[in-house]
């Protein structure tokens, strides 16, 4: 597909609007519907589109496997941490409203860290299984 | 989708029951909107309609193999599956009609839902709210599953080279 | 009861039906997932559609509206079908796996394999 000239430049002007729709709906979850989930699988969609028209071997250096790894766990980490950053300022395990000295302001700030955490995660995992189904078809170079 | 879900069952060529699946996962993400329920729909077109999508291709074109025809008639299956649709039918002669106010599931504790959220967490989307505030140990649960769903998949899927020689 | 009251049960109850048919009738194992996948998709139904209120609205608190539809199913369902496509992923890397080792993804062939595996070595 890296020679078909019009799927390429096509891709090239609808990825940044692809992943600028993924932080619009992940950051205005909370005033619209979105939130961590869907802005998580639509990251990963936009670069198995990449993967698709570029090839397997372009997405890997653009978002190498490493990566891909660290972000499958750092997600659950981040919400986790969430928790133990309201256990040590003074609450219960995950409680928002210890986090700043207005509490309304300290849940915003929580559901915000809870859902960045989610979305790592959930593109991360959705990335990895595609690199790894890809991977499997392709024979020992 | 009555129709969708007869043709995929009928169908024995894969990728037409796949491309089908995903046909069916957008008409039932339109049900959802219809139903008021926005972030599902949202959640089910891109995850439905999208990632199960590409995850049954992929592992199509790692099988690459085409349904066989079936050596009898399905009738036994048939006659469970009715028989279960019939046990279910008069299960829920008795739960509420389509759009009761007065059913249970709006009395107990959504009220609170609907009338604290923006008060209490500063952010208009309850589903937002409830799902990252007042329900946020079942969310964390929720992503530990993902991340464990993907390292099961690295565990199945990762020593590739030597396994495939080894192939009856 | 009314007939028109419960039709959004009996959408549920049909779809839920042909995925459990699809899954016990069919033999290739992709297609059974697909059909688990169907089976899923009408629990989600059957879940959200007593939460509507006709005359509602999507469930964002905001001062043009009065009247919304349950929110708390929509929370539960999203999580579930979250955790649906990540079954479904290990499911189909088990299929992948199975492919690998039989040779074939019809349920048969595979109990046939395995029988004829264990005539050859008893142990």
């Amino acid at each position: 597909m890296k020679h078909d000239l019009v799927l390429r430049v096509v891709a090239k002007v609808f990825l940044p609007f692809i992943l600028l729709f993924a932080l619009y709906v992940q950051f205005h979850g909370d005033f619209g519907p979105g939130g961590g989930f869907q802005a998580g699988v639509i990251i990963a969609a936009a670069i198995i589109f990449y993967a698709l028209i570029y090839g397997l071997e372009n997405a890997r250096r653009v978002v190498p496997e490493w990566l891909v790894e660290r972000m499958m766990a750092a997600g659950v980490l981040v919400y986790a941490g969430v928790g133990v950053a309201g256990l040590l300022l003074g609450g219960n395990y995950l409680d928002y409203f210890v986090l700043d000295l207005d509490p309304v302001h300290g849940q915003h700030r929580g559901i915000f860290w809870v859902e960045v955490g989610v979305a790592i995660t959930v593109s991360g995992v959705m990335l990895k299984i595609f690199y790894m189904f890809a991977d499997r078809g392709t024979p020992e170079q | 989708m009555a129709v969708t879900v007869i043709v995929l069952a009928r169908s024995r060529n894969l990728f037409a029951v796949v491309v089908l699946g995903s046909l069916y996962s957008f008409l039932m993400a339109t049900v959802l909107v219809a139903l008021d329920a926005v972030d599902v729909a949202m959640t089910e077109a891109s995850v439905g309609a999208g990632i199960s999508t590409v995850l049954l291709l992929g592992a199509l074109y790692l099988c690459k193999s085409e349904e066989a025809k079936p050596l009898h008639r399905p009738w036994l299956p048939l006659v469970v599956a009715s028989a279960c649709g019939l046990v279910l039918v008069y299960g829920t002669i008795g739960l509420p009609a389509f759009s009761d106010p007065a059913a249970p599931i709006h009395a107990h504790v959504v009220p609170r839902y609907l009338n604290d959220a923006l008060r209490e967490t500063g952010v208009p989307n309850v589903v937002t709210a409830v799902l990252a505030s007042y329900r946020g140990y079942d969310t964390l649960g929720e992503t530990t599953v993902v991340f464990t769903a993907g390292a099961g998949v690295i565990a199945l899927l990762r020593r590739r080279r030597d396994r495939k020689e080894q192939k009856k | 009861m009314n007939v028109a009251g419960h039709f959004s049960y009996a959408v549920t109850i049909f779809l839920m039906v042909a995925g459990l048919f699809i899954v016990i009738a069919r033999g290739n194992l992709i297609k059974k997932l697909v059909g688990l996948g169907i089976f899923q998709t009408s629990v989600y139904m059957l879940y959200i559609a007593p939460g509507k209120l006709i005359g509602g609205t999507a469930p964002i608190v905001s001062e043009a509206f009065r009247v919304y539809s349950n929110p708390l199913p929509h929370v539960l369902i999203l999580t579930a079908i979250v955790v649906g496509v990540a079954t479904l992923a290990l499911g189909l890397a088990l299929v992948v796996r199975i492919r690998e080792t039989y040779g074939g993804i019809e349920e048969d062939e595979i109990l046939a394999a395995d029988r004829q595996e264990d005539e050859a070595s008893p142990s």
